[in-house]
């Protein structure tokens, strides 16, 4: 379907593309038996510019928008969902930074990550805060000059690979959410170390490891925005982040719809390619229906969300929880159409299911995406 | 150091077939890519510049058409595309293209090097790297897989061999023909295709490059094809299985069969 792209828009997809094409899928499978960070392949996107994308341009970027890093989250998905997680985990962790980091940050961070010199990753998750995020843990004191953080973060993909983290911690944890702030930790900071890296059912390329935070002292201006509204930053963060992962999802559905579809096309049985009976037709075509759906609700989103609406929340969830519903389906049944041969790890459909899983988990579970769809329901409707 | 790197655009050969009839390349609806050894030659260029500074020019030989190459070079680092492009320039063989080419190089004047892709895809022949090194009396190396030392005075180059490589130093400035093996060529940057597509394609003449008429096109071309033919199938291939001493039996009952 012609979704009216621009020509920058269109060399965005066509060069996010060819690194999927070139780079990423020759490797994909060794990358997720290796549970292997593809360092070499994010250095290839930083070449292509792929990291400037969602970075304004005076700080060296092209400035794109959300819809732009869609485009090429769907692209990397096609490839490899565990790469392009560290992709968008990197755009997730800088988004506190661009938005409500001061001038000298921005300055100090944003060029470096638009040339990929750097990465950025997200901390929020603890052992005790996942879906409740105000169950942080974390703390963060001032001491003279600067900020003394303790505690522990969980599951935080990039960790150990990037360098740069914003991370979720209690100025005043007798405040509640209202209570939490967001800093920037770099790695090699004093009293910063990482935990063992997670052995994952999928993404396996992604690195996810624990951040270990022992009186570690950063300097005072690692402040982001004021103290107090780290969640409101979080929750503007996670608002625009969330089309990115559905995107995910849509370039996972599609990379799956492509592989059942030449399956089905050169698989014979009873004297007949399956793609001429009518029971694997119908369910290439309702693949092919919800994928479509859901890639014209992550794109409206996007252009919402640049559009600079004011009410994005709803949307966002909604094109989350929709997408990766449906990667999950679309790889389940991609497998399905490959029958027992799709079930082995020789053909690329069973790892494309084990990656589908996570995009209904992170960045907020489906369940909770669903929480926040009712709640702003609930709120229009009171007027 | 400023580098001329040669590019030439090639019909993909994925495409690629004879005409049964005339024995000529079909090349209707056949989409032109970049030489991929050029990929490897232009890579190396930049990388080059990235690391020492200078400048990369992108020098091709073609139709108008071929600077769409040249604009894909501009994305993929190079700062300059150049196009030698010219009626009179039809019918070239490879000496006619190495004159041709070396003429613009001296046109376009400073270089330190010019590195070249092994062959082109579709003539195969590997001459015209060696041939402008000729003509410009520079010396030079072929077969190029890793490039291992390079300063103001001169390089340190592999030349890839049959069973190995030899280690060859010669001085600047210097002609290379590379092989795949020298690097993995990057994916064109959005800047770059932005920067690209704006460009402007010098175009350079006959004229403009002092081209002697005698020297250029068909009648520059000592090579005369005298007729083209697909060759006939060669009879039957055997091909043996089992342990490597099963096969050598297998092998040399066969070969008593015809003494």
């Amino acid at each position: 379907m012609d979704y009216f792209l621009t020509e920058e828009q269109q060399m965005i997809v066509d060069t996010a593309r060819e690194i999927a094409r070139e780079k990423i899928i020759p490797v994909r499978a060794e990358l997720d038996e290796r549970n292997e960070f593809p360092t070499s392949i994010l250095k290839d996107m930083a070449k292509a510019d792929l990291f400037g994308v969602f970075v304004p341009e005076e700080f060296g970027g092209l400035g794109g928008g959300c819809f732009e890093i869609v485009l090429v989250l769907e692209e990397l998905a096609r490839g490899c969902v565990g790469v392009a997680t560290s992709f968008a985990a990197n755009a997730l962790g800088i988004f506190p930074v661009m938005i409500a980091g001061s001038q000298e940050q921005k300055e100090h961070y944003l060029p470096d990550i638009a040339s990929g010199r750097r990465w950025a990753a997200f901390g929020l998750t603890e052992a005790s805060a996942g879906s409740d995020a105000s169950g942080v843990r974390t703390t963060a004191v001032l001491d003279g000059d600067e900020w003394v953080l303790n505690g522990t973060k969980q599951w935080i993909t990039n960790g150990g690979e990037a360098q740069i983290y914003s991370i979720v911690a209690m100025t005043d944890p007798s405040k509640g959410p209202r209570g939490a702030s967001i800093f920037i930790v770099e790695d090699g900071d004093p009293g910063f170390s990482y935990g063992k890296k997670e052995d994952k059912m999928g993404i396996r390329a992604s690195a996810t490891r624990e951040l270990i935070m022992k009186d570690c002292r950063i300097p005072k201006d690692r402040l982001v925005g004021r103290k107090g509204t780290g969640f409101i930053t979080v929750m503007k963060t996670l608002d625009i982040s969330r089309p990115g992962i559905a995107s995910l999802g849509v370039g996972l559905g599609q990379a799956a719809l492509d592989e059942a579809v030449v399956y089905a096309k050169q698989r014979v049985q009873f004297g007949k390619p399956i793609i001429s009976f009518q029971a694997v037709q119908h369910m290439l075509a309702d693949m092919a229906i919800q994928l479509e759906a859901a890639r014209a609700l992550v794109y409206a989103t996007a252009r919402h969300i640049d559009g600079n609406a004011k009410e994005v929340s709803k949307v966002s969830s909604m094109c989350k929880v929709f997408a990766s519903d449906m990667a999950m389906k679309v790889t389940t049944d991609a497998v399905q159409v490959l029958g027992g041969y799709g079930y082995m790890r020789e053909y690329p459909v069973e790892k494309m299911m084990r990656d589908a899983k996570i995009l209904q988990i992170y960045e907020g579970t489906n369940q909770i995406q669903r929480n926040v769809i009712g709640q702003e329901l609930n709120k229009e409707y009171a007027a | 150091m400023d580098i001329i790197v040669c590019i030439k655009q090639v019909p993909d050969t994925k495409d690629v077939r004879l005409d049964p009839e005339t024995n000529t390349l079909a090349r209707e609806g056949v989409e032109s890519i970049m030489n991929p050894f050029d990929r490897h030659a232009l890579e190396e260029a930049v990388r080059i510049k990235e690391e020492l500074g200078g400048t990369v020019i992108a020098l091709s030989m073609g139709p108008p058409q071929a600077e769409a190459v040249l604009r894909e070079a501009i994305s993929c680092g190079a700062d300059e595309g150049v196009l030698v492009s010219d009626r009179a320039f039809a019918g070239a063989d490879t000496w006619a293209t190495s004159y041709t080419l070396a003429r613009a190089v001296v046109t376009l004047g400073n270089f330190d090097l010019i590195l070249c892709g092994k062959q082109a895809i579709d003539g195969d022949t590997a001459q015209v790297g060696p041939g402008m090194a000729s003509q410009l009396k520079l010396p030079y190396v072929t077969c190029v897989q890793k490039l291992r030392t390079m300063d103001e005075t001169g390089l340190v180059v592999e030349r890839m061999m049959d069973d190995g490589y030899d280690v060859v130093r010669l001085p600047l400035p210097a002609l290379l023909t590379v092989v795949k093996d020298i690097n993995e060529p990057r994916v064109p940057s959005l800047k770059g295709k932005m920067r690209a597509k704006k460009a402007e394609i010098r175009i350079l003449h006959a004229a403009d490059i002092g081209a002697e008429e005698q020297c250029i096109g068909l009648a520059g071309s000592p090579t005369k094809v005298v007729s083209v033919f697909t060759p006939k199938p060669r009879g039957n291939r055997t091909v043996f299985s089992g342990t490597p001493a099963e096969q050598v039996e297998q092998l040399f009952a066969q070969l008593r069969d015809i003494l």
